[in-house]
């Protein structure tokens, strides 16, 4: 039931994220952001078992900083994905993750990239990807609206497309997504998709 | 007094020495002496080559030079039995690194990957240094044309120019006196040669005694080593005027 899903557009890779966190019927929580900020310049957008998403992303994001603490420069989109996908390879046949991951990035000779790597170690690089049930409405969307170049207006106005689609049409839908933008000037939030707001505490 | 510490590598002398790894580099001042030039569009590595019979089957395998990687290559000085086991660590490095990002290692990194090793053999163990001092040459994207050099205790420096092997402290000051920083690949070839001349210890140079390597970019863009042949060195050698050995080392 875990969306995500992400498209690459004019100088700027966007990933966005459902924000539920769910234990079989129980909603634990609807604003859990699963879109880590794995460096500068890159996101990591994962879904799947919630306690492998967590320690695999997180160990990905040490082992990233590490590598920069080390050599005083930072691994390149394409090395970190790789990095990424060989971790997931390695520990498959003895005690697999079952994480999904998006991992966006931008770099300066290369611009912005989107890779997509499942569970089962296999990447691609793509120019839109997604995971999960939403995946069939989002990817269809994005499939029909699509194009290379696309500007950050563009392209949000297709993420609300998408995330329109999965609320409508996807059984159990998550209420909650939240945006995650990176471009040459970092990896930052761009926005929250909400229409299921937690009720306010009263105060005393 | 020092013959109390020699008989184990892993222990310090009351002076604060590491004797075995001086040994070692004493052994390494008996052999084949290598030099490396940085220059702006290249490295240029030249080696003394003290294997020389006629017998010796040259066509294929060199003496001094070695390919990591793609886009890096070394000289060797020292006992080349151990220089072998070191070469094919360095291999391993730099393979290990390119299966785990799809990314040629960079050069520092695999360097000091290789001193990590070398390190390793100072501390514990029990076993005695490699005898062989490295230059390395090499490109990446990151930081351009790069040479370094390291020694058995697991240092390591870039520089801009450096001698190993013997005479490497006459060599390395006709280097200072000599390199320029706008230095030009073929004009780091003459200055190797030059410097190598003046330091070996033979009557005459030709291509059977020197070995010659480069590495620098091809016109699309991909790092190229070249080890030059027999026929071309003996041209440069003449060229340079460098055929006869100088009659006063620096």
């Amino acid at each position: 039931m875990e969306c995500v899903f992400g498209l690459v557009g004019n100088g700027f890779a966007i990933v966005v994220a459902d924000t539920s966190a769910v234990h079989s019927i129980l909603v634990h929580k609807s604003n859990e952001d699963k879109i880590m900020v794995l460096d500068s310049h890159k996101l990591i957008a994962a879904s799947g078992e919630p306690g492998d998403r967590v320690q695999f992303t997180e160990y990905i994001q040490k082992n990233v900083a590490l590598y920069q603490f080390r050599n005083g420069i930072p691994l390149t989109t394409a090395a970190a994905a790789n990095f990424t996908r060989g971790e997931l390879a390695t520990a498959l046949r003895k005690n697999p993750y079952f994480v999904n991951v998006l991992l966006a990035g931008y770099d300066k000779e290369t611009g912005p990239s989107l890779y997509y790597i499942d569970y089962i170690a296999t990447m691609h690089k793509v120019d839109k990807g997604a995971f999960g049930y939403g995946s069939y409405f989002s990817l269809s969307m994005m499939d029909r609206h699509y194009h290379s170049g696309m500007s950050v207006e563009e392209a949000i106005d297709l993420v609300d497309k998408c995330i329109m689609e999965i609320r409508s049409r996807l059984v159990v839908a998550p209420p909650n997504f939240v945006i995650k933008i990176v471009d040459k000037d970092g990896a930052r939030q761009y926005a929250w998709r909400e229409s299921v707001k937690d009720a306010p505490v009263p105060s005393a | 007094m020092s013959r109390r510490y020699d008989s184990r590598t892993t222990i310090f002398s009351p002076e604060g020495r590491l004797y075995q790894v001086e040994y070692a580099m004493e052994a390494i001042g008996n052999a084949g002496s290598a030099i490396g030039i940085l220059s702006k569009d290249g490295v240029v590595l030249v080696g003394e080559k003290k294997v020389t019979s006629k017998l010796l089957q040259t066509s294929s395998s060199t003496e001094k030079m070695y390919k990591i990687d793609d886009h890096v290559a070394c000289a060797v000085a020292g006992i080349m039995s151990d220089a072998n086991i070191l070469i094919n660590t360095a291999r391993v490095q730099a393979q290990r690194y390119t299966y785990a990002y799809q990314e040629p290692m960079p050069v520092e990194q695999l360097v000091q990957s290789l001193c990590d090793t070398k390190q390793g053999y100072t501390q514990f163990g029990g076993l005695r240094p490699f005898g062989v001092s490295f230059l390395f040459a090499g490109w990446e994207k990151n930081f351009g044309f790069q040479l370094y050099m390291s020694d058995p205790s697991g240092n390591y420096g870039g520089w801009k120019a450096g001698a190993i092997g013997a005479n490497n402290q006459a060599a390395q000051s006709i280097l200072k006196q000599d390199y320029k920083d706008d230095i030009t690949r073929e004009e780091a070839v003459q200055l190797a040669l030059k410097v190598l001349s003046k330091t070996m210890d033979s009557t005459s140079l030709t291509s059977e005694k020197i070995e010659l390597a480069e590495v620098f970019l091809s016109p699309s863009g991909k790092v190229k080593y070249e080890v030059c042949s027999p026929e071309a060195l003996n041209k440069l050698l003449v060229k340079f005027g460098v055929t006869q050995p100088a009659t006063d080392t620096a």
